[in-house]
């Protein structure tokens, strides 16, 4: 009961454990696997990264020179930037937005 | 003569995480048979496994289960590791026992929360799930995600925990610990939580040893069996020291799992004062060869199981999944049978059911 009592006036007098969402927006850790993109000038069209997707995510295709990511099947894993022999690929900190 | 009635519980139910179906017969309000329905999340994994290049299946099985993922890819890397005598890093073994264990505290505060709501205590669910919250901090803050870490691979990890990170992951486990006795005094002494909790769902011993229980589960009831003791990864060399309890009741399992809390806190702490430095990895070429291997690990929730069958190709012949959740089914019915309907939702939960796990 005391513990309780204390626990209760110790939440009364300490601030609020959630961000007040979406004026206060979480900071998210340096190297987060977020939104995939790519750098398409640097892209050489070999499609590494289509052949290992684990959830064929990816299409590329040479002619015409075409990269394209499905986000609905991309699972963020990351496979395609480790493979990309140019390292074109990027994870962007932020996540996909609802209305990709 | 007393009318039996069958009541249907779930798979849709507010104490279930996963849908699962029980189906009650009931004498008045005691159960006489509980039988269980499952397949509501089949996704037909292993199939998809032998269709996929085998480093892509290391992102499938850390896929089969949402709360301890880590650990499936690690069982996975560890099997195609064996059976391609693999030897990976002293420093790899290290950072797999930290994510590990990390992702076992998460799991336990979950279900210890779960646990908490099922029998109404709400605040006390909202607390364990703060405390957890920082454990995803730390996952988030050395992987890059949250739950799904993605880290580890054939022949090691991806990525590394730096001193600076490591000092981090010390300072929020310190946070953690210090808040956790209020918290496990509230869930282990409450006078209305134990009234729940004692002698609910007992499960004895020769019982537990004859049903095939695993993992918590089996430990509370007495049974001396934990993987973790026969050192896989870096365990052989943390000073590991198994949990075990006695009762076999819905509280002994509570509270195996409360200990291990305090056990994986320990051991994270060891392996990164231990840990020594070098690669985290090794290239590894080639492909499983025709041969067999079956992966065990200690998970959360108990024995999970791998069979994996290569046939020197890219893609595997076979892969086989057995979790602690199966095998805890058969226990889970006998602990049912006999007991009132209102203790059904705490002894379901004190399984730590993972229904995704069982169905894959």
């Amino acid at each position: 009961m005391v513990n309780l009592i204390n626990s209760i006036f110790r939440k009364l007098t300490s601030p609020s454990e959630c961000l007040r969402y979406p004026f206060v927006k979480r900071e998210l850790p340096e190297g987060t696997r977020g939104r995939i993109d790519i750098e398409i000038d640097k892209c050489i069209f070999c499609g590494a990264c289509e052949k290992r997707c684990p959830a064929n995510a990816l299409k590329v295709t040479r002619d015409p020179k075409s990269w394209t990511l499905n986000p609905y099947s991309c699972i963020i894993c990351g496979y395609c930037i480790e493979v990309c022999p140019k390292k074109c690929i990027i994870a962007h900190k932020e996540h996909y937005s609802p209305n990709v | 003569m007393i009318r039996r009635n069958t009541i249907p519980f779930g798979p849709q139910h507010p104490v279930l995480p996963e849908p699962i179906q029980l189906h009650l017969v009931m004498e008045n309000e005691k159960i006489i048979q509980a039988l269980p329905a499952v397949g509501y999340v089949h996704r037909g994994l292993e199939k998809i496994a032998e269709k996929k290049d085998f480093i892509q299946d290391v992102y499938l099985a850390e896929r089969i289960c949402g709360i301890c993922s880590f650990m499936h890819s690690q069982n996975y890397c560890q099997g195609i590791e064996e059976l391609m005598k693999v030897q990976i890093p002293d420093r790899a073994k290290y950072l797999r026992v930290i994510w590990a264990e990390t992702h076992r505290i998460h799991s336990h505060l979950l279900i210890l929360g779960l646990l908490a709501d099922a029998f109404g205590f709400e605040n006390l669910f909202m607390r364990l799930w703060k405390v957890r919250e920082q454990i995803l901090n730390i996952m988030e803050k050395t992987t890059g995600a949250r739950v799904i870490l993605g880290v580890c691979a054939i022949g090691g990890v991806k990525r590394d925990i730096t001193p600076e990170l490591g000092e981090y992951v010390l300072r929020e486990l310190d946070s953690v610990e210090k808040q956790l006795p209020e918290l496990m005094d509230s869930l282990l002494k409450d006078y209305s939580v134990k009234q729940r909790l004692v002698g609910v769902g007992v499960l004895p011993k020769d019982k537990a040893h004859e049903l095939g229980a695993v993992g918590p589960v089996a430990r509370a009831s007495g049974l001396r069996m934990d993987l973790r003791e026969t050192g896989y990864a870096a365990y052989g060399d943390l000073d590991f020291k198994m949990v075990v309890g006695e009762a076999g009741d819905c509280y002994d399992r509570t509270m195996v799992r409360v200990k291990e809390l305090y056990t994986s806190l320990d051991l994270i702490r060891t392996a990164l004062k231990r840990m020594p430095q070098g690669p985290i990895s090794v290239a590894v070429k080639g492909s499983p060869p025709a041969d067999e291997v079956l992966a065990r690990i200690e998970q959360p929730r108990g024995e999970l199981n791998f069979y994996i069958r290569g046939n020197g190709t890219r893609n595997l012949e076979r892969f086989r999944v057995r979790t602690p959740t199966f095998a805890n089914l058969p226990a889970l019915l006998h602990q049912l049978t006999g007991c009132e309907l209102a203790d059904v939702p705490v002894i379901a939960i004190c399984i730590d059911p993972c229904i995704s796990c069982t169905e894959r």
